[in-house]
């Protein structure tokens, strides 16, 4: 497989005038064509900060972030990035929200748009077009938000936490459901969590970083036989016998560090 | 949240019923209460309980606005003042919405300018007037500029304020989709600063008229502001009152539009 996103011995530290705080410390990995990497790590560890540098909304201190073997700052269009919250804007309706991103990047052009609708009946928002964002439902606004991404068409995609606002049966079924659009439409993902079982039922495979400042702990590549590759939903996954043992393992080695820091 | 009009429960429809009641009581006794008065104030008049000549009655102050409208001597005050406060309004609107704008830009401008736009809008405008009016003369520029002076400091300040409020991760999510700051100004900072700023305009205005007065006041020869300190000077007590009178009746009317303005705005967005 190829390699599309190398990251290498990158450092950061936030600055204020209370002094300095070191979010990432010397982070290396890789990321493949086509995979799901999702990375774990305690609460305000720095996951945050590492998706900002790989958007380019920040510059990291040192270290480098290659995309196809050239520096990220030159091709920042090729990132996608999923937020936190969907972040709709209430007074534009969901088509119009959709179009943010080739409005701001002035592709705004009819096949964009029809592209849009097409993306918005696909993933079942075809009859909410014209609604305003508080119309619908958290998932739906996910979705909605997802669709914003995706018409931009990037190579990567980042998702920050995109299912922690879900209250947690809305939350089962939204991240099953993005996780099947993005592997639908072949997409990288790097996902970002602290929920281990979401991270397990998601990923191809798991970086687990330490507490602040953050550095690579360990990688755990994730597999389950599945007969059919079909069957290997988020949904089937949790009820995998694979999934107990990657979750002990996993929650074994964030603990591990948890007690030394204690 | 929205029933339609005709399958109401009984209890849905008795509700709505003693709210349209609620309504009507409050509508009745805002009416009771302006009647009251008036013909309190008419009856006390009329009996020399007060004196009419230095509390005048409602209709002496009305016959008083029927004859200056008879012969058209009470409409240029009127239409003055309504202009100079309209366009010091207008002006107020633009320059404030403008460098609030460039201020959100600018953070350094910002911190720079921060402690003098503090001393001017405490600063009390009345006292700016007398420098007005040897700096620019005695005409309607003056009075605009007085009506400006007043609103146009707390305004720049409260956009400003609003402006930096603006949802973080919103911005956030502009920056994530490339864009730049203007963008992030044009599609989420003003956008979602519109409630502020018709609720700011609402404020204005009556700051703009309070100007407006002020500066009539001390350099004017028409205008209600003008019409004020005339008859208060010669004792013409129906002139006075009717002109205070005149001047609730514009600030309500001005109040109203922009209050009509908010509700469209409401519909398009």
């Amino acid at each position: 497989m190829d390699t599309i996103l190398s990251i290498n011995h990158i450092s950061h530290s936030y600055h204020t005038l209370k002094g300095e705080t070191p979010a990432l410390y010397d982070i290396s990995f890789s990321v493949n064509q086509g995979e799901f990497l999702a990375v774990v790590g305690p609460s305000g560890c720095g996951k945050s900060t590492l998706l900002s540098l790989i958007s380019g909304l920040l510059q990291p201190e040192k270290g480098e972030i290659l995309l196809h073997g050239k520096p990220i700052e030159e091709q920042k269009d090729k990132i996608g990035y999923m937020l936190q919250r969907d972040e709709l804007l209430e007074w534009r309706s969901i088509y119009r929200n959709v179009l943010l991103g080739p409005e701001i990047q002035h592709s705004l052009n009819p096949e964009v748009k029809k592209r849009a609708h097409e993306l918005l009946d696909a993933y079942g928002l075809g009859q909410f077009q014209s609604s305003r964002p508080s119309e619908l439902s958290g998932g739906m606004r996910q979705r909605a938000a997802l669709v914003r991404t995706l018409i931009l068409n990037p190579e990567v995609l980042l998702l920050d936490e995109p299912f922690s606002a879900l209250d947690y049966q809305t939350r089962l079924n939204v991240s099953d459901d993005i996780g099947q659009i993005i592997r639908r439409e072949g997409k990288t993902a790097l996902l970002v969590t602290h929920d281990l079982s979401e991270a397990i039922s998601l990923a191809d495979r798991i970086l687990v970083l330490s507490s602040r400042p953050a550095s690579l702990k360990t990688t755990v590549s994730l597999h389950f036989g599945f007969p059919k590759p079909a069957d290997d939903t988020p949904l089937n996954r949790r009820n995998a016998p694979e999934f107990k043992t990657y979750f002990n393992l996993i929650w074994k080695e964030l603990n591990q560090h948890e007690n030394q820091t204690d | 949240m929205k029933t339609k009009q005709t399958d109401l429960s009984a209890s849905q429809s008795s509700y709505l019923a003693a709210r349209k009641k609620e309504r009507r009581l409050v509508l009745f006794f805002r009416i009771a209460v302006l009647v009251l008065f008036l013909v309190l104030w008419e009856w006390t008049a009329g009996e020399g309980i007060i004196d009419s000549f230095i509390f005048s009655s409602p209709s002496k102050i009305l016959t008083c606005f029927l004859s200056m409208a008879a012969d058209k001597s009470i409409f240029p005050h009127l239409s003055v003042t309504l202009y100079e406060t309209i366009v010091s309004f207008l002006l107020v609107t633009g320059i404030s919405i403008l460098a609030a704008v460039l201020l959100w830009f600018s953070r350094k401008l910002s911190a720079v300018l921060e402690p003098y736009l503090v001393v001017l809008n405490s600063l009390p405008k009345s006292a700016l007037a007398p420098l007005l009016i040897v700096w620019l003369g005695a005409d309607r520029t003056t009075i605009i500029v007085a009506g400006m002076s007043v609103a146009v400091f707390g305004s720049i300040m409260t956009l400003y304020t609003c402006f930096t409020g603006t949802d973080k991760n919103k911005l956030k999510l502009i920056y994530t989709l490339h864009g730049t700051s203007l963008h992030a100004l044009t599609k989420v900072v003003l956008p979602s600063a519109v409630p502020a700023i018709i609720s700011n305009m609402k404020v204005n205005i009556g700051l703009c008229l309070v100007g407006v007065i002020i500066g009539e006041f001390l350099a004017a020869r028409e205008g209600l502001g003008y019409l004020i300190i005339y008859s208060s000077q010669v004792f013409k007590m129906d002139w006075l009152l009717m002109s205070i009178i005149l001047l609730c009746i514009m600030a309500m009317v001005l109040y109203a539009v922009i209050g009509l303005l908010e509700r469209l705005c409401r519909k398009v967005l």
